[in-house]
C-alpha cells in the first residue's frame, strides 16, 4: 500500500508542479500583453519616438530592428550555409573538424554581450565604424552564425544517404549532388530554422547597445538613397532597435509614460515572436508538402 | 589537338565543380573559426592589459572588494576588486538554477510520463514560444512586477539578487524544460516497459530508472541553463540595482560581471585603466562561458559510458 500511496503523491506533486508552472508562465505573460496591447495603435506603431514627453510611437525602431533583420539575414544566411555543407558533406572525421565543431560551440554559447563588445571593439573602434547599422548587423551576424550552422548541417544530414548515392551514379560532381538534390530535400528543416533564429534576432539587444547604438536618428521615409544621410537604407547611421529601446527607456527613466511604451515594445515583441514561431511552422510544412508531394506530415 | 587525350588529361566540369564547392564550403568555416579565435584574441588581449600595462594586482581583481579603476590604491596600484561582481554573477546565477532546476524537471516529466497527447503538443508549444522571448521582455516583466513584488513581500527597494535570480528564473525555465524533455525523451522505451513489467509503480519507474538513465542529459540542460543565466546583460541589469558593493544580503543592491560591464563601456574612454578593468571582466565571462562548455563536454562524455 505504501507504494501505491507514494505513487500518487509524487504523480500530483509533479501535476502541481507544470500546472504551476504553466500559471506563473501566464500570469507574466498576461500581463505584459494586458498591459501592452492597449497601447498599441497605429500611431505608436508608425509615429517617432519622443524623449521627454510622452506620446511617442516605435516607428523608427520597429523600421530599425525589421532591417537590420533583413541585412543580418543576408550576411549570415551564405556564411552557415557553406559553412553546414562542409560540416554535413565535406568534413573529414578528424581532430581539425572536431576543433572546428568546437568553436562553433563555442561561439554559440558565448554571451551575448562579449560579442556585441568584440563588435565594438573591432567596428566601431577600431575601424571606424561608429555607431552604425552594418556593425550592427555583423555583431547579430556572429550571435546567429553558430545555430543557423547547426540547423543546415542537421537538415542536411537527415537526407538518407541513398539520395547522395543516386547523384553520384548519374555522374553529378558532389557539389552538384549537394546543392541540386540534397539542399532541396533539407530546405524545410532550413527555413524553419532560418525563420526561428530570426526571432531571436529580432529580440536581441545586448549585442547591439555598443555596434548599432543607442539612438534613433530622425530618418526621412521619402528619401531612399541609401548614401544619404537621412535615408531609413544608410548603413552607417546608428539604429536603435525595438529590443534596444525598451531597455535604454527603462533605464534611463526621464521619458514620462516609458513602462507604457516598454509594456507596448514587449507585446510588440512577444507578438512577432509569436508570429515567427507561426510562420516556421507553415512555411516548413509547406515546403515540405511542396517538394515532396505528400499531403501530410 | 586529339579530344580524347584533352579529355584524359585535363579536369573534367565535375571536378572543376567539386572544386568551387570545396573551396565555398572551406572558406565559410575557415571564416567561423577565425571570428572565434579572434574574439579571444582581442577580448584577451584588452583583458590582460589591465595587469600588464596598468599594473593590476591579478590577486586584488578576484578578491578585492573595492571596485574603482580610475583611483590607485595605497600601493599604487588600481583598485580593481572585482569580487562583488563575481559574487553577484555566481549568486544570482546559482540560485535561478536552484529555483528552475525542480520547476522545470516536473513539467518535463509532466510533458513526457503524465500527459495526453494534447496536453503536451500545447505545452511544447507554450515552452518553445517562451524560449523564444527576448531577455529584455524577462527585463521589463522583471521591473513590473517582480521588483514591485518583492518590495512588498520582502522588504528592501525590491533590487537586488533576488529579483535577479527571479527575472533568471523565468527566463532559465523554458531553456531547461526543453532540453529535459529532450533527454527523458531519449529514454528507450523497453526501459521504461521492463520497469513497468516487474510491478513497479509509475513514480517508482520514473525515479528508479527514467531519471537516471537521463541524468546526463538533465545536468547538461542545468549548466546550459546556468550559462545563459551567467552571461545574460540587460535582464539581469534592469532589476540587480547595479551598485559595485558586496551584497550585504539577497535584498540589498547588488551587481554582476555583465551588469557593470554594459553600464560602463559607455562611460569610459578606449584605453584608459578604467576601461581595461571592464575588459577584464569580460575576459571572465568569456572564460566561464567556456568552462560551461567544458563541463557540457565531460558529463556528455561521461554520459555515453
Amino acid at each position: 500500500m505504501k507504494t501505491k500511496i507514494q505513487n500518487r503523491i509524487a504523480l500530483t506533486t509533479i501535476r502541481i508542479i507544470a500546472l504551476l508552472v504553466v500559471f506563473i508562465l501566464m500570469f507574466l505573460l498576461g500581463d505584459i500583453l494586458i498591459a501592452g496591447v492597449p497601447h498599441i495603435s497605429w500611431h505608436f506603431l508608425t509615429a517617432p519616438s519622443q524623449s521627454f514627453t510622452s506620446g511617442g510611437g516605435i516607428g523608427v525602431q520597429l523600421f530599425n530592428s525589421i532591417y537590420l533583420l533583413f541585412l543580418t539575414l543576408i550576411i549570415s544566411f551564405p556564411i552557415s550555409l557553406g559553412a553546414g555543407i562542409f560540416l554535413a558533406e565535406y568534413a573529414p572525421k578528424n581532430f581539425l573538424t572536431a576543433t572546428v565543431r568546437m568553436a562553433i560551440e563555442v561561439l554559440s554559447s558565448l554571451p551575448s554581450v562579449v560579442v556585441g563588445l568584440f563588435g565594438f571593439l573591432l567596428f566601431v573602434v577600431q575601424m571606424k565604424m561608429g555607431f552604425s547599422i552594418i556593425a550592427g548587423a555583423i555583431a547579430l551576424t556572429f550571435f546567429n552564425l553558430p545555430l543557423l550552422t547547426r540547423n543546415i548541417e542537421e537538415s542536411l544530414t537527415a537526407v538518407p544517404d541513398l539520395q547522395r548515392e543516386a547523384g553520384m551514379a548519374l555522374g553529378l560532381s558532389k557539389w552538384r549532388t549537394v546543392t541540386r538534390i540534397v539542399l532541396p530535400e533539407a530546405l524545410p528543416g532550413i527555413i524553419t530554422g532560418v525563420v526561428l533564429g530570426a526571432g531571436r534576432v529580432f529580440g536581441e539587444a545586448a549585442a547591439l547597445i555598443y555596434t548599432a547604438g543607442q539612438s534613433a536618428t530622425n530618418i526621412d521615409f521619402t528619401q531612399w538613397n541609401p548614401l544619404n544621410s537621412a535615408s531609413p537604407l544608410n548603413l552607417m547611421r546608428p539604429a536603435e532597435t525595438l529590443a534596444v529601446h525598451i531597455w535604454k527607456i527603462n533605464s534611463e527613466g526621464v521619458m514620462p509614460d516609458a513602462s507604457a511604451v516598454s509594456a507596448g515594445s514587449s507585446a510588440v515583441l512577444i507578438i512577432a515572436v509569436l508570429f515567427f514561431n507561426l510562420l516556421a511552422r507553415l512555411l516548413g510544412n509547406a515546403l515540405y508538402r511542396k517538394l515532396t508531394a505528400t499531403k501530410n506530415r | 589537338m586529339d579530344p580524347i587525350k584533352n579529355k584524359i588529361q585535363n579536369s573534367s566540369r565535375e571536378t572543376r565543380q567539386d572544386l568551387l564547392g570545396k573551396i565555398l564550403s572551406y572558406s565559410c568555416i575557415l571564416l567561423i573559426v577565425l571570428v572565434v579565435l579572434s574574439i579571444f584574441f582581442f577580448v584577451a588581449s584588452k583583458g590582460i592589459a589591465t595587469f600588464t600595462v596598468d599594473h593590476g594586482n591579478f590577486w586584488t581583481f578576484l578578491t578585492g572588494k573595492t571596485w574603482n579603476p580610475i583611483v590607485n590604491n595605497a600601493k599604487g596600484q588600481p583598485e580593481i576588486g572585482a569580487l562583488p561582481m563575481i559574487v553577484g554573477s555566481f549568486g544570482v546565477t546559482i540560485l535561478a538554477a536552484l529555483f528552475a532546476t525542480p520547476f522545470a524537471i516536473g513539467t518535463a516529466l509532466y510533458m513526457t510520463e503524465l500527459a495526453s497527447k494534447r496536453g503536451e503538443r500545447l505545452l511544447q508549444s507554450v515552452v518553445e514560444l517562451l524560449v523564444g522571448i527576448p531577455s529584455v521582455v524577462y527585463g521589463f516583466i522583471g521591473l513590473s512586477v517582480i521588483v514591485p513584488f518583492v518590495r512588498n513581500h520582502f522588504g528592501g527597494s525590491g533590487y537586488g539578487i533576488l529579483s535577479g535570480s527571479f527575472v533568471l528564473f523565468v527566463m532559465i525555465l523554458p531553456t531547461i524544460t526543453s532540453m529535459t524533455v529532450d533527454s527523458l525523451r531519449s529514454v528507450p522505451r523497453f526501459y521504461k516497459e521492463a520497469s513497468l513489467a516487474l510491478g513497479a509503480t509509475k513514480w517508482q519507474t520514473i525515479y528508479k530508472v527514467i531519471l537516471r538513465s537521463a541524468t546526463s542529459g538533465i545536468l547538461t540542460a542545468i549548466i546550459f541553463g546556468m550559462a545563459r543565466a551567467f552571461g545574460e546583460a540587460l535582464a539581469v541589469q534592469m532589476v540587480i540595482g547595479n551598485a559595485a558593493v558586496m551584497p550585504k544580503n539577497l535584498l540589498s543592491s547588488a551587481s554582476t560581471l555583465t551588469s557593470i560591464l554594459t553600464m560602463g563601456i559607455g562611460n569610459t574612454v578606449m584605453g584608459t585603466v578604467g576601461n581595461n578593468a571592464l575588459w577584464s571582466l569580460a575576459l571572465v565571462l568569456l572564460l566561464m562561458s567556456l568552462l560551461f562548455n567544458i563541463l557540457v563536454r565531460l558529463i556528455g562524455r561521461k554520459g555515453r559510458m
